[in-house]
């Protein structure tokens, strides 16, 4: 049995602020906007904690996104992220400091890293929450996720143990806004960390598409599936994508035929997106696809067949062959104003 | 080369459905699978043994009874050993206690060079047990990955990344999780099923086998409890739009339009 703690030893809710190559991670200050609510929910104060090299310009930028303090762990051997010196710093100053909520965004790097420091620091961990409230009643932190692929969704919590950690996923919660003037402390971290300690070395980092970046961002998601029949399909979504000065998305079925690349997969083994319009395309609507969409604004799908499960969670839909449909939606979209105001004379 | 592959039997997500009335999961008919991503790394395990003669794999799973089915799955791929890991007192557990029972039979079983695990199992879905495993054995781990060259006990990995991947050197022992980038899981063959049941064994380890307390597993041990589940609302009725492809789709930018989403 891991050991129950004396949780009133343990305050305030950090936030990991997930850094690659000196760029802080757009999930960490949405976890800042998330941390500010659960801080002041629970009348805390609302940290950072960072890892990297040359840190000072993002401990700045972490404080203009609402963190009242920043922990900070500079060093060399903290410039790339490694399970292990990351596991050995962070875990450290849980211990030291005592935070009653850690959490961590659910990219490449948070999955690796969070479990490892809720075995070492003997805690519980609630993976890819997309939503995080207190308890009225215990103050304590209700964290709910998706499980069997989006089927259920599930509120855990963390009984004895501290801190409470979850790992979040990234492109739900709402980004904190940014405020120049707002004050903050930077604290440094006593960093006992040696280069024995770390078992493996980054040797190097290659960077394939920079598409992804753009996923998470944009306004205007056109995702195309398998009922583009073939590759040169994604040509098409490209053009209505640049028209609405979007970019493309794409289902699984489509990565694994090898059409597009995967860094454009939307859903629960791709990325979550958030949108304002998303245009699903030649998609059927899988539940594993659904998970990754389902919170944008508008949902607009065209499909062939009019019982296809995309209609469910559509604000409009077309039944036709987007063959069809996308082209003649290019056109009324540089008819645009026009369309509006033929509508207002007549 | 002693090579350890953690498995898990799970319900096939891709049709498990929601019953409409009562609102919960319907799991009666629907089949278990041997887990996506193990199956990943199942394959990368089986690899080493293509490449190299001293290679020994085990798998290792713990559930219950039925999960010996896919063991003998995996020894018809190519396994040598399974441990089928069994017992009321493993019950319930989150990831904590799981990876907890996990890793006392690695520890009993003694040594290894590789574990692999995969890098979520899709019910589930949490992706923490292989991370844990390792920090309870105390060795390093590389998660996500998509390819490995072993040289002795030296490892160059690729390990994948949202927008890439990343190169990692590291020594054994380690533990890996794959993901599907790893290798397309192989077939069983016809000799390798007949084996699975005449030449190879299923050794079924319950609880007293470990060594542990029993209160380092199971519900009793997870610091995570599931406090409530439900399944997620369905979105409110959208429109669908009529008329010719040109009366639709201008339909809908004048829609559009009018709300100032464009
Ligand atoms: C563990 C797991 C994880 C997964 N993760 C993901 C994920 O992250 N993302 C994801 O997308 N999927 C994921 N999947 C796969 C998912 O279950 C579906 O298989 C996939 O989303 C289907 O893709 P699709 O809609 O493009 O293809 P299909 O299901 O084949 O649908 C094609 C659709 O196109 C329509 N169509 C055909 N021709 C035309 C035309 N000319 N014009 C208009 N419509 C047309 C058809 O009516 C059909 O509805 C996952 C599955 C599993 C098991
Ligand atoms: C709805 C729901 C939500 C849950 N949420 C959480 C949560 O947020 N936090 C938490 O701690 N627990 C959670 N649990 C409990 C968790 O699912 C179990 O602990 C489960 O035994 C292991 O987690 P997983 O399925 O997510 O495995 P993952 O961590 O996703 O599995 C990764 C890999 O570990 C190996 N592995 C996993 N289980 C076994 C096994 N039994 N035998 C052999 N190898 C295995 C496999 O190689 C697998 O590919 C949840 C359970 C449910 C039903």
């Amino acid at each position: 049995m891991p050991i129950v703690k004396d949780l009133s030893s343990y305050k305030n809710v950090w936030v990991f602020a997930e850094q690659r190559q000196g760029k802080i991670m757009p999930v960490s200050i949405e976890l800042l906007g998330e941390g500010r609510k659960l801080a002041t929910e629970t009348g805390s104060e609302l940290c950072a904690i960072l890892l990297g090299y040359n840190t000072e310009d993002m401990a700045k930028e972490l404080i203009a996104y609402g963190a009242d303090k920043v922990y900070v762990a500079d060093n060399a051997l903290l410039e790339n992220f490694t399970t292990d010196a990351y596991t050995k710093v962070i875990s450290d100053a849980i211990y030291e400091v005592k935070p009653e909520i850690v959490l961590m965004g659910a990219t490449h790097i948070g999955r690796d890293l969070a479990p490892r420091v809720a075995a070492r620091v003997d805690t519980g961990l609630t993976a890819d929450c997309t939503q995080l409230e207190i308890d009225p009643e215990d103050k304590k932190i209700l964290q709910t996720r998706p499980a069997f692929g989006g089927n259920i969704m599930a509120t855990i919590v963390c009984q004895g143990h501290r801190p409470q950690m979850s790992t979040v996923r990234p492109g739900v919660m709402s980004k904190a806004e940014m405020d120049e003037s707002r004050k903050g402390e930077v604290i440094a971290l006593d960093i006992k960390l040696a280069k024995e300690d770390v078992r493996t070395e980054v040797v190097e980092i290659v960077k394939e598409a920079k598409e992804l970046v753009s996923l998470t961002d944009a306004d205007v998601i056109v995702a195309g599936g398998k009922g583009l029949g073939k590759a040169e399909g994604f040509e098409l979504l490209k053009q209505l994508a640049d028209k609405m000065g979007g970019v493309v998305g794409a289902s699984r079925a489509t990565v694994d035929e090898g059409w597009i690349d995967h860094s454009h997969q939307v859903g629960q083994t791709g990325t979550t997106v958030k949108p304002t319009i998303y245009i699903a395309c030649g998609i059927s609507g899988a539940i594993q696809h659904i998970a990754g969409m389902q919170s944008s604004d508008i949902i607009i799908a065209i499909n062939k067949n009019a019982s296809a499960p995309i209609f469910d969670v559509a604000d409009y839909g077309i039944v036709g062959d987007l063959y069809e449909v996308v082209p003649k939606l290019m056109e009324a979209l540089d008819k645009g104003e026009d369309l509006v105001n033929a509508l207002k004379t007549a | 080369m002693k090579v350890i592959v953690c498995v898990k039997q799970v319900p096939d997500t891709n049709e498990v459905k929601i019953d409409p009335v009562k609102g919960t999961l319907i799991r009666e008919g629907v089949p278990s699978i041997l887990n996506p991503d193990d199956a990943n790394a199942l394959e990368g395990a089986l690899a080493l043994k293509d490449k190299y003669d001293d290679v020994n794999v085990t798998v290792l799973t713990m559930g219950p009874p039925q999960a010996e089915d896919m063991l003998r799955e995996c020894l018809a791929m190519g396994a040598d050993d399974a441990i089928h890991l069994s017992g009321r007192e493993f019950a319930g557990g989150d990831t904590w206690a799981t990876s907890n029972a996990i890793a006392a039979a690695i520890n009993k079983m003694g040594d290894y060079d590789i574990i692999f695990a995969g890098r979520q199992a899709i019910d589930g879905d949490t992706a923490q047990v292989g991370p844990q495993i390792a920090e309870r054995l105390g060795i390093s781990q590389v998660t996500y990955v998509q390819n490995f060259e072993i040289d002795g006990n030296e490892l160059k990995i690729q390990r994948q990344l949202e927008d890439g991947y990343e190169v990692i050197n590291a020594k054994t022992p380690i533990l890996l999780t794959a993901i599907k980038e790893l290798g397309e899981p192989r077939y069983m063959t016809v000799k390798g099923i007949y084996d699975s049941f005449r030449e190879k064994e299923i050794k079924v380890w319950g609880f007293d086998h470990l060594g542990i307390e029993n209160d380092q597993v199971g519900l009793k041990a997870s610091p995570t409890r599931v406090h409530k589940s439900f399944v997620p609302q369905p979105k409110g009725q959208g429109v669908m739009l009529e008329g010719s492809v040109q009366e639709m789709t201008e339909k809908l930018v004048v829609a559009l339009k009018q709300k100032h989403l464009i």
